[in-house]
Protein backbone atom coordinates (compact mmCIF):
# COMPACT_ATOMS: atom_id res chain seq x y z
CA UNK A 1 0.00 0.00 0.00
CA UNK A 2 2.75 2.46 1.17
CA UNK A 3 4.80 1.04 -1.95
CA UNK A 4 1.63 2.14 -3.87
CA UNK A 5 1.82 5.77 -2.74
CA UNK A 6 5.45 6.51 -3.33
CA UNK A 7 5.14 5.33 -6.75
CA UNK A 8 1.90 7.65 -7.43
CA UNK A 9 3.99 10.40 -5.84
CA UNK A 10 6.70 9.63 -8.45
CA UNK A 11 4.59 9.57 -10.89
CA UNK A 12 2.77 12.70 -9.57
CA UNK A 13 6.34 14.47 -9.63
CA UNK A 14 7.12 12.80 -13.21
CA UNK A 15 3.61 14.72 -14.67
CA UNK A 16 4.04 17.82 -13.10
CA UNK A 17 7.88 18.23 -14.18
CA UNK A 18 6.31 17.15 -17.65
CA UNK A 19 3.54 19.90 -17.36
CA UNK A 20 6.12 22.67 -16.25
CA UNK A 21 9.05 21.94 -18.89
CA UNK A 22 6.16 21.62 -21.51
CA UNK A 23 4.52 24.76 -20.91
CA UNK A 24 7.63 26.53 -20.61
CA UNK A 25 8.98 25.15 -23.90
CA UNK A 26 5.79 25.92 -26.18
CA UNK A 27 6.24 29.93 -25.15
CA UNK A 28 9.73 29.36 -25.86
CA UNK A 29 8.84 28.26 -29.58
CA UNK A 30 6.53 31.33 -29.63
CA UNK A 31 9.56 33.24 -29.34
CA UNK A 32 9.27 33.85 -25.64
CA UNK A 33 13.48 33.69 -24.68
CA UNK A 34 13.35 33.81 -21.35
CA UNK A 35 10.71 31.03 -20.77
CA UNK A 36 12.65 28.86 -23.53
CA UNK A 37 16.03 29.47 -21.67
CA UNK A 38 14.62 28.11 -17.95
CA UNK A 39 13.06 25.22 -20.30
CA UNK A 40 16.81 24.39 -21.22
CA UNK A 41 17.99 24.57 -17.92
CA UNK A 42 15.49 22.58 -16.22
CA UNK A 43 15.97 19.62 -19.24
CA UNK A 44 19.21 20.05 -18.92
CA UNK A 45 19.06 18.95 -15.59
CA UNK A 46 17.20 15.71 -16.13
CA UNK A 47 19.43 15.00 -18.82
CA UNK A 48 22.47 14.95 -16.63
CA UNK A 49 20.83 12.83 -14.19
CA UNK A 50 19.82 10.41 -17.45
CA UNK A 51 23.27 10.52 -18.74
CA UNK A 52 24.70 9.60 -15.39
CA UNK A 53 22.61 6.60 -14.41
CA UNK A 54 23.63 5.50 -17.62
CA UNK A 55 27.26 6.27 -18.06
CA UNK A 56 28.23 5.30 -14.92
CA UNK A 57 31.90 3.61 -16.08
CA UNK A 58 32.40 6.98 -18.31
CA UNK A 59 31.27 9.77 -15.72
CA UNK A 60 33.53 12.19 -18.05
CA UNK A 61 31.22 11.88 -20.93
CA UNK A 62 28.23 12.95 -18.93
CA UNK A 63 28.47 16.79 -19.03
CA UNK A 64 29.65 16.55 -22.99
CA UNK A 65 26.58 14.87 -23.98
CA UNK A 66 24.58 17.02 -22.25
CA UNK A 67 25.76 19.51 -24.19
CA UNK A 68 25.33 17.81 -27.13
CA UNK A 69 22.44 16.83 -26.28
CA UNK A 70 20.54 20.51 -25.45
CA UNK A 71 22.64 21.38 -28.80
CA UNK A 72 20.21 18.75 -30.53
CA UNK A 73 16.97 20.11 -28.79
CA UNK A 74 17.37 23.43 -29.66
CA UNK A 75 18.38 22.69 -33.66
CA UNK A 76 15.16 20.04 -34.23
CA UNK A 77 12.90 22.21 -31.76
CA UNK A 78 10.59 22.76 -35.03
CA UNK A 79 10.23 18.59 -34.60
CA UNK A 80 8.36 19.02 -31.28
CA UNK A 81 4.48 18.26 -31.87
CA UNK A 82 2.42 20.62 -29.56
CA UNK A 83 0.42 18.16 -29.04
CA UNK A 84 2.98 15.30 -28.24
CA UNK A 85 3.97 14.50 -24.34
CA UNK A 86 7.69 16.29 -24.19
CA UNK A 87 9.23 13.31 -22.59
CA UNK A 88 8.59 11.15 -25.31
CA UNK A 89 10.47 13.85 -27.78
CA UNK A 90 13.14 14.42 -25.41
CA UNK A 91 13.85 10.85 -24.22
CA UNK A 92 13.79 9.73 -28.15
CA UNK A 93 16.34 12.20 -28.81
CA UNK A 94 18.52 11.66 -25.89
CA UNK A 95 18.30 7.93 -26.40
CA UNK A 96 19.87 8.30 -30.02
CA UNK A 97 22.74 10.55 -28.76
CA UNK A 98 23.24 8.49 -26.32
CA UNK A 99 23.55 5.27 -28.30
CA UNK A 100 25.76 7.49 -30.61
CA UNK A 101 28.17 7.64 -28.38
CA UNK A 102 28.23 3.97 -27.41
CA UNK A 103 28.64 3.30 -31.13
CA UNK A 104 31.51 5.62 -31.83
CA UNK A 105 32.84 4.09 -28.34
CA UNK A 106 32.48 0.68 -30.26
CA UNK A 107 30.37 -0.72 -26.61
CA UNK A 108 27.84 -2.61 -28.13
CA UNK A 109 26.98 -4.14 -25.13
CA UNK A 110 26.18 -1.06 -23.17
CA UNK A 111 23.05 -1.25 -25.77
CA UNK A 112 21.26 -3.58 -24.16
CA UNK A 113 20.69 -1.38 -21.31
CA UNK A 114 16.88 -0.99 -21.22
CA UNK A 115 16.49 2.60 -22.16
CA UNK A 116 12.73 2.00 -23.56
CA UNK A 117 11.09 3.63 -20.88
CA UNK A 118 10.54 7.35 -22.02
CA UNK A 119 9.20 8.56 -18.35
CA UNK A 120 12.61 8.10 -17.28
CA UNK A 121 13.76 10.70 -18.49
CA UNK A 122 12.03 13.10 -16.14
CA UNK A 123 12.33 10.91 -13.28
CA UNK A 124 15.09 13.08 -11.33
CA UNK A 125 17.30 16.10 -12.14
CA UNK A 126 20.79 16.98 -11.27
CA UNK A 127 21.94 20.53 -11.39
CA UNK A 128 25.40 19.75 -10.26
CA UNK A 129 27.30 20.50 -13.72
CA UNK A 130 30.80 19.55 -14.09
CA UNK A 131 32.95 20.55 -16.62
CA UNK A 132 32.55 19.77 -20.10
CA UNK A 133 35.66 18.34 -21.65
CA UNK A 134 35.12 19.19 -25.15
CA UNK A 135 35.06 23.08 -25.33
CA UNK A 136 32.07 24.11 -27.92
CA UNK A 137 33.63 27.64 -27.67
CA UNK A 138 36.73 26.57 -29.58
CA UNK A 139 34.52 23.97 -32.10
CA UNK A 140 32.27 27.31 -32.48
CA UNK A 141 35.76 29.14 -33.52
CA UNK A 142 36.20 26.38 -36.68
CA UNK A 143 33.08 27.47 -37.94
CA UNK A 144 33.13 29.94 -41.34
CA UNK A 145 32.71 33.69 -40.86
CA UNK A 146 28.97 34.16 -41.94
CA UNK A 147 28.02 31.71 -39.16
CA UNK A 148 30.59 32.10 -36.64
CA UNK A 149 30.03 36.12 -36.59
CA UNK A 150 26.17 36.16 -36.36
CA UNK A 151 26.20 33.59 -33.44
CA UNK A 152 28.49 35.43 -31.66
CA UNK A 153 27.19 38.76 -31.80
CA UNK A 154 23.43 37.26 -31.39
CA UNK A 155 23.86 34.31 -29.15
CA UNK A 156 26.94 35.71 -26.96
CA UNK A 157 27.06 39.77 -27.24
CA UNK A 158 23.16 39.55 -27.32
CA UNK A 159 22.59 41.68 -29.77
CA UNK A 160 19.48 41.36 -31.94
CA UNK A 161 18.61 40.53 -35.75
CA UNK A 162 18.57 43.73 -36.39
CA UNK A 163 21.40 45.18 -34.64
CA UNK A 164 23.64 42.17 -35.75
CA UNK A 165 23.29 42.65 -39.32
CA UNK A 166 23.69 46.55 -39.08
CA UNK A 167 27.28 45.65 -37.02
CA UNK A 168 28.07 42.90 -39.71
CA UNK A 169 26.67 44.73 -42.99
CA UNK A 170 25.04 41.00 -43.22
CA UNK A 171 21.28 41.20 -44.42
CA UNK A 172 19.05 39.83 -41.38
CA UNK A 173 18.21 37.03 -43.48
CA UNK A 174 21.57 36.05 -44.01
CA UNK A 175 21.86 36.71 -40.07
CA UNK A 176 19.38 34.22 -39.39
CA UNK A 177 19.93 31.30 -41.51
CA UNK A 178 23.86 31.86 -40.32
CA UNK A 179 22.82 31.59 -36.74
CA UNK A 180 20.63 28.40 -37.76
CA UNK A 181 23.66 26.67 -40.20
CA UNK A 182 26.30 27.33 -37.87
CA UNK A 183 23.82 26.04 -34.67
CA UNK A 184 23.52 22.87 -36.87
CA UNK A 185 27.30 22.79 -37.87
CA UNK A 186 28.98 23.00 -34.58
CA UNK A 187 26.60 19.98 -33.80
CA UNK A 188 28.10 18.40 -36.73
CA UNK A 189 31.54 18.83 -35.82
CA UNK A 190 31.25 17.64 -32.62
CA UNK A 191 29.80 14.40 -34.24
CA UNK A 192 33.45 14.18 -35.90
CA UNK A 193 35.62 14.99 -33.01
CA UNK A 194 33.92 12.57 -31.26
CA UNK B 1 31.94 26.46 -22.88
CA UNK B 2 29.96 25.84 -19.42
CA UNK B 3 26.45 24.18 -20.04
CA UNK B 4 24.96 27.06 -18.61
CA UNK B 5 26.97 29.33 -20.92
CA UNK B 6 25.69 26.79 -23.75
CA UNK B 7 21.79 27.48 -22.73
CA UNK B 8 21.74 31.18 -22.17
CA UNK B 9 23.58 31.09 -26.01
CA UNK B 10 20.91 29.18 -27.23
CA UNK B 11 18.24 30.80 -25.91
CA UNK B 12 19.47 34.60 -26.73
CA UNK B 13 17.60 35.64 -29.94
CA UNK B 14 15.99 32.03 -30.42
CA UNK B 15 13.05 33.07 -32.79
CA UNK B 16 9.84 31.51 -32.80
CA UNK B 17 9.37 28.39 -34.79
CA UNK B 18 6.88 27.73 -37.18
CA UNK B 19 4.22 24.48 -36.06
CA UNK B 20 3.73 23.68 -39.84
CA UNK B 21 7.08 23.84 -41.27
CA UNK B 22 7.60 20.16 -40.92
CA UNK B 23 3.96 19.90 -43.08
CA UNK B 24 5.17 22.46 -45.24
CA UNK B 25 8.84 20.45 -45.93
CA UNK B 26 7.05 17.30 -47.51
CA UNK B 27 4.55 19.25 -48.69
CA UNK B 28 7.45 21.16 -51.33
CA UNK B 29 9.26 17.69 -51.57
CA UNK B 30 6.08 16.27 -52.87
CA UNK B 31 5.32 19.03 -54.95
CA UNK B 32 8.65 19.21 -56.80
CA UNK B 33 9.15 15.90 -56.86
CA UNK B 34 5.40 15.61 -58.44
CA UNK B 35 6.54 17.48 -60.88
CA UNK B 36 9.83 16.41 -61.70
CA UNK B 37 8.90 12.52 -61.83
CA UNK B 38 5.88 13.89 -64.32
CA UNK B 39 8.89 16.20 -66.51
CA UNK B 40 10.95 12.70 -66.45
CA UNK B 41 8.02 10.83 -67.70
CA UNK B 42 6.53 12.83 -70.30
CA UNK B 43 10.12 13.41 -71.74
CA UNK B 44 11.43 10.03 -71.72
CA UNK B 45 8.61 8.07 -72.29
CA UNK B 46 5.24 9.88 -72.52
CA UNK B 47 1.43 9.26 -71.91
CA UNK B 48 0.40 6.24 -72.91
CA UNK B 49 -1.46 6.62 -76.44
CA UNK B 50 -4.63 4.92 -75.36
CA UNK B 51 -4.92 7.03 -72.30
CA UNK B 52 -8.70 8.24 -73.02
CA UNK B 53 -10.12 4.56 -73.93
CA UNK B 54 -7.86 2.71 -71.06
CA UNK B 55 -9.12 5.35 -68.32
CA UNK B 56 -12.45 3.89 -68.98
CA UNK B 57 -11.26 0.35 -67.36
CA UNK B 58 -11.41 -0.04 -64.13
CA UNK B 59 -8.36 -1.89 -64.36
CA UNK B 60 -6.69 1.31 -64.91
CA UNK B 61 -7.65 2.92 -61.75
CA UNK B 62 -6.57 -0.09 -60.37
CA UNK B 63 -3.14 0.37 -61.48
CA UNK B 64 -3.36 3.91 -60.09
CA UNK B 65 -4.99 2.97 -57.14
CA UNK B 66 -2.51 0.17 -56.11
CA UNK B 67 1.05 2.64 -55.50
CA UNK B 68 -1.28 5.67 -54.45
CA UNK B 69 -2.88 3.65 -51.53
CA UNK B 70 1.16 3.04 -50.45
CA UNK B 71 2.45 6.51 -51.11
CA UNK B 72 0.13 7.98 -48.73
CA UNK B 73 0.64 6.07 -45.77
CA UNK B 74 4.54 5.77 -46.56
CA UNK B 75 4.48 9.60 -46.81
CA UNK B 76 2.57 9.65 -43.35
CA UNK B 77 4.99 7.32 -42.04
CA UNK B 78 8.14 9.10 -43.35
CA UNK B 79 6.63 11.94 -41.50
CA UNK B 80 6.43 10.38 -37.63
CA UNK B 81 9.60 8.48 -38.47
CA UNK B 82 11.63 12.07 -38.68
CA UNK B 83 10.03 13.15 -35.22
CA UNK B 84 11.56 11.91 -32.28
CA UNK B 85 9.24 10.12 -29.82
CA UNK B 86 6.47 10.19 -32.50
CA UNK B 87 5.02 6.47 -32.27
CA UNK B 88 4.61 5.30 -35.70
CA UNK B 89 1.21 2.87 -34.63
CA UNK B 90 -0.28 0.98 -36.56
CA UNK B 91 0.40 2.70 -40.07
CA UNK B 92 2.83 0.01 -40.70
CA UNK B 93 0.43 -2.08 -41.25
CA UNK B 94 -1.21 -0.82 -44.29
CA UNK B 95 2.25 -0.68 -46.52
CA UNK B 96 1.71 -3.75 -47.27
CA UNK B 97 -1.99 -4.14 -47.78
CA UNK B 98 -2.14 -2.86 -51.53
CA UNK B 99 -0.02 -5.27 -52.88
CA UNK B 100 -1.58 -8.26 -50.85
CA UNK B 101 -4.81 -7.31 -52.81
CA UNK B 102 -3.08 -6.92 -56.31
CA UNK B 103 -1.38 -10.69 -55.23
CA UNK B 104 -4.45 -12.15 -54.44
CA UNK B 105 -5.96 -10.64 -57.57
CA UNK B 106 -3.03 -11.68 -59.55
CA UNK B 107 -3.29 -14.98 -57.94
CA UNK B 108 -7.36 -14.97 -59.56
CA UNK B 109 -6.07 -14.27 -62.67
CA UNK B 110 -3.30 -16.81 -63.05
CA UNK B 111 -5.93 -19.31 -61.96
CA UNK B 112 -8.38 -19.11 -64.24
CA UNK B 113 -5.54 -18.36 -67.17
CA UNK B 114 -4.65 -21.60 -69.49
CA UNK B 115 -1.11 -22.65 -69.04
CA UNK B 116 -0.64 -20.62 -72.23
CA UNK B 117 -1.52 -17.70 -71.41
CA UNK B 118 0.06 -16.84 -68.46
CA UNK B 119 3.63 -16.23 -69.22
CA UNK B 120 2.25 -12.88 -71.06
CA UNK B 121 -0.03 -12.18 -67.84
CA UNK B 122 3.21 -12.45 -65.87
CA UNK B 123 5.60 -10.71 -68.17
CA UNK B 124 3.83 -8.49 -70.66
CA UNK B 125 6.02 -6.65 -73.15
CA UNK B 126 7.68 -4.60 -70.84
CA UNK B 127 8.91 -6.35 -67.82
CA UNK B 128 12.28 -5.89 -68.50
CA UNK B 129 12.07 -2.22 -68.16
CA UNK B 130 9.33 -1.42 -65.84
CA UNK B 131 11.35 -2.10 -62.32
CA UNK B 132 14.26 0.64 -63.72
CA UNK B 133 11.67 3.03 -65.15
CA UNK B 134 9.97 2.78 -62.37
CA UNK B 135 13.19 3.90 -60.14
CA UNK B 136 13.98 6.10 -62.90
CA UNK B 137 10.77 8.06 -62.40
CA UNK B 138 11.01 8.09 -58.55
CA UNK B 139 13.93 9.48 -58.43
CA UNK B 140 13.04 13.45 -58.22
CA UNK B 141 10.63 12.20 -55.09
CA UNK B 142 13.60 10.41 -53.35
CA UNK B 143 15.68 13.62 -53.67
CA UNK B 144 12.92 15.73 -52.42
CA UNK B 145 11.77 13.24 -49.99
CA UNK B 146 15.15 12.79 -48.14
CA UNK B 147 15.52 16.25 -48.23
CA UNK B 148 12.13 16.70 -46.41
CA UNK B 149 13.66 13.88 -44.10
CA UNK B 150 17.42 15.92 -43.74
CA UNK B 151 15.65 19.06 -42.25
CA UNK B 152 14.13 16.81 -38.99
CA UNK B 153 15.30 14.58 -36.96
CA UNK B 154 15.09 10.64 -37.92
CA UNK B 155 16.31 8.76 -35.20
CA UNK B 156 16.11 5.70 -37.14
CA UNK B 157 17.88 7.12 -40.24
CA UNK B 158 17.89 3.64 -42.06
CA UNK B 159 14.36 3.18 -41.82
CA UNK B 160 13.56 6.73 -42.32
CA UNK B 161 15.71 6.84 -45.43
CA UNK B 162 13.94 3.34 -46.91
CA UNK B 163 10.67 4.70 -45.79
CA UNK B 164 10.82 7.93 -47.58
CA UNK B 165 11.90 5.46 -50.56
CA UNK B 166 9.39 3.71 -50.81
CA UNK B 167 6.95 7.29 -50.71
CA UNK B 168 8.90 7.97 -53.50
CA UNK B 169 8.80 4.77 -55.60
CA UNK B 170 4.90 4.78 -55.07
CA UNK B 171 4.44 7.90 -56.12
CA UNK B 172 6.57 7.42 -59.32
CA UNK B 173 4.77 4.20 -60.16
CA UNK B 174 1.35 5.77 -60.12
CA UNK B 175 3.56 8.86 -62.53
CA UNK B 176 4.47 5.56 -64.29
CA UNK B 177 0.95 4.07 -64.83
CA UNK B 178 0.17 7.46 -67.10
CA UNK B 179 2.36 6.02 -69.48
CA UNK B 180 2.72 1.90 -68.78
CA UNK B 181 0.24 0.24 -71.20
CA UNK B 182 0.47 -3.09 -68.76
CA UNK B 183 -3.04 -3.90 -67.51
CA UNK B 184 -2.82 -7.20 -65.60
CA UNK B 185 -2.36 -8.27 -62.39
CA UNK B 186 -0.06 -10.39 -62.09
CA UNK B 187 2.23 -8.11 -64.13
CA UNK B 188 1.97 -5.21 -61.32
CA UNK B 189 1.96 -7.58 -58.80
CA UNK B 190 5.88 -8.88 -59.81
CA UNK B 191 7.31 -5.55 -61.73
CA UNK B 192 5.64 -2.61 -60.15
CA UNK B 193 6.31 -4.09 -56.87
CA UNK B 194 10.06 -4.83 -57.98
CA UNK B 195 10.45 -1.54 -58.88
CA UNK B 196 9.43 0.26 -55.69
CA UNK B 197 12.03 -1.97 -53.76
CA UNK B 198 14.42 -0.28 -55.33
CA UNK B 199 14.17 2.73 -54.63
CA UNK B 200 13.37 2.18 -50.37
CA UNK B 201 17.23 0.33 -50.74
CA UNK B 202 18.52 3.46 -52.09
CA UNK B 203 16.76 5.35 -49.65
CA UNK B 204 17.65 2.54 -46.63
CA UNK B 205 21.65 3.18 -47.86
CA UNK B 206 21.22 6.91 -48.15
CA UNK B 207 19.65 7.36 -45.19
CA UNK B 208 22.20 5.35 -42.95
CA UNK B 209 24.57 8.23 -43.98
CA UNK B 210 23.13 10.92 -44.90
CA UNK B 211 19.98 11.25 -42.05
CA UNK B 212 22.08 11.24 -39.45
CA UNK B 213 22.14 14.05 -37.12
Amino acid sequence: MERNNTEGDGLLRLQAGEDRLRALLLQGLDGNTKAYQECLQGMGAHLRAFFKRRLASLPDEVEDLVQETLLALHNQRHTYQRDQPLTAWVHAIARYKLIDLFRARGRRDSLNDPLDDDLQVFASSDHDASDARRDLGRLLEQLPDHQRVPIVRMKLEGLSVIETAQVTGMSESAVKVGVHRGLKALAALIGVKA
Amino acid sequence: MKTDDLIAMLASGATAVDPHAARKRFQTALLFGGVGAMALMMWGFGLRHDLAQAAALPMFWVKLTFPLAIALPAVLLTSRLSHPGSSSGRLWMLLPLPWVVIAAMAMAVLANATPTERMPLVFGKTWASCAFSIAYIASPVLIGMLWAVKGLAPTRPAVAGACAGLASAATGAAVYALHCPEMDAPFLAIWYALGMLIPTAAGAVVGMKFLRW
